[in-house]
């Protein structure tokens, strides 16, 4: 590991040089194996964060206060410790670019990771698909890649953002502050007949909603691509 | 391969249920949910099973049919290739020997497809013998949507991506035809035992 970059109070992104590498597609992820001196390991699977076109390998983690490996990848691991990982993994939950479809991409909390690697990777190739997040956290200090969303945003190149805050807004928030429901996706995703893919990605309850949600609006059910989150063990 | 990571300690060594827990897998408490599309809502008056392929005559249930057929209570430990396992878990479902009592086929592989669209291949092998079941309830209650509702297929001895949920049909083949995640980077077979989670395992 080369560095921590601390993205919120919760998360932070291990950022890896690899010593061997033959590169990743957007949306894919790694298993992280840790070894304990007796031999007891744990594996975790995290998401790639950073775009394929990145030097360097990054994935981004959030601290479960409950979790066994988690607790240890960001709060333990120093910069120069090795790390042990498999990967890349998944062929399905993948941006390739190139594709001419409109891009939605809806995240809660650290569900961002894979969607982020995506858009990197649409700045890193100089796309100009049509692409809008819609973004879930809880308040404005736990959203992750902050300012890298509003400078990738303020580029002009076809990029949208919209943040909801669910539970703590800033004074003069101008943003949305609730739980993503059918006014807020009405609002900003694409209409249905530019057929846009769609990926969605956080924690089981916001997944299933807005999926169920977006098939409700007439939506190809096959277009919508999820990858669900659990806060479960970490 | 392998090296001590640095400080860590790890927390959970329970050694009663390290035996029962395969490699590289933690065990929840919880019902994690995973699938890779929008959940498909299938209303029970158009809900209908089908076995099909190599098979002389393909046989289908309703679901009035279905839930006429004998029924068996199993509780099972079910391990998911994203590393969680779930220890004694209760079914309620139609063993697959059921289902298949009187089929004669050459056929040595199945595939499984799901409303919505979804697919996973087995050999047939490891659809009988008692161990595998359509189950529709869940610790006692109809098995909710999101975990495969009204049915799926429960085939624990396996990783859990081998038990479809939402399951339309089982596809009796000659010769072997992956499924959506075995072409997508996930392994063949699937035993949590010989974690056989991806290609080349």
């Amino acid at each position: 590991m080369t560095s921590l970059v601390q993205e919120t109070p919760r998360v932070a992104s291990l950022v890896l040089k690899m010593p061997e590498w033959h590169g990743h597609l957007a949306g894919q992820h790694v298993d992280v194996r840790v070894t304990a001196e007796d031999g007891y390991q744990a594996e975790r699977s995290y998401s790639i964060a950073s775009a394929p076109e990145d030097p360097q390998l990054a994935i981004t983690v959030e601290r479960l206060d409950d979790g066994e490996v988690s607790p240890y990848l960001v709060g333990e691991v120093r910069a120069g410790d090795k790390v042990e990982l498999r990967g890349p993994i998944g062929g399905y939950f993948v941006w390739k670019g190139g594709d001419e479809r409109p891009l939605l991409l809806v995240a809660g909390g650290s569900g961002i990771a894979p969607l982020m690697a995506m858009i990197r990777h649409r700045a890193a190739i100089g796309s100009k698909t049509p692409t809008r997040l819609l973004y879930s956290s809880r308040s404005l200090e736990d959203v992750i890649y902050k300012a890298e969303l509003d400078r990738l945003a303020s580029a002009d190149d076809g990029l949208t953002v919209a943040h909801t805050l669910t539970r703590k807004q800033p004074d003069g928030w101008a943003g949305y502050s609730r739980r993503i429901d059918s006014a807020m996706l009405a609002e900003v995703v694409w209409p249905k007949s530019q057929a846009p893919i769609v990926y969605v990605c956080g924690p089981t309850p916001l997944v299933e909603s807005v999926a169920t949600l977006l098939v409700d609006m007439g939506f190809d059910p096959a277009s919508i691509k999820t990858e669900r989150f659990g806060p479960t063990g970490g | 391969m392998g090296f001590i990571s640095r400080g860590f300690r790890g927390r959970r060594r329970d050694t009663v249920s390290s035996s029962r827990l395969p490699p590289g897998q933690y065990i929840v408490t919880d019902y994690p949910v995973l699938s890779a599309g929008p959940t498909p809502r299938i209303p029970l008056t158009d809900w209908k099973f089908v076995i099909e392929g190599e098979i002389d005559t393909p046989k289908s249930w309703t679901w009035e049919e279905f839930r006429k057929l004998p029924t068996e209570q199993v509780t099972k430990d079910i391990h998911c290739v994203t590393k969680w396992s779930k220890f004694d878990t209760g079914w309620t479902g139609v063993s697959v020997d059921t289902l298949l009592e009187g089929v004669e086929t050459a056929a040595e592989f199945t595939v499984q497809s799901s409303y919505g669209g979804y697919t996973t291949n087995l050999p047939l092998e490891d659809l009988t013998g008692g161990k595998a079941w359509i189950v529709y309830e869940f610790d006692g209650e109809p098995l909710h949507p999101e975990h495969g509702g009204p049915a799926r297929m429960l085939v624990p001895h396996l990783y859990f991506w081998k038990s479809a949920k939402w399951i339309r049909a089982i596809k009796l083949v000659n010769q072997d035809e992956p499924g959506f995640w075995e072409v997508n980077g996930y392994n063949n077979y699937g035993d949590p035992w010989r974690e056989q989670r991806y290609w080349g395992d």
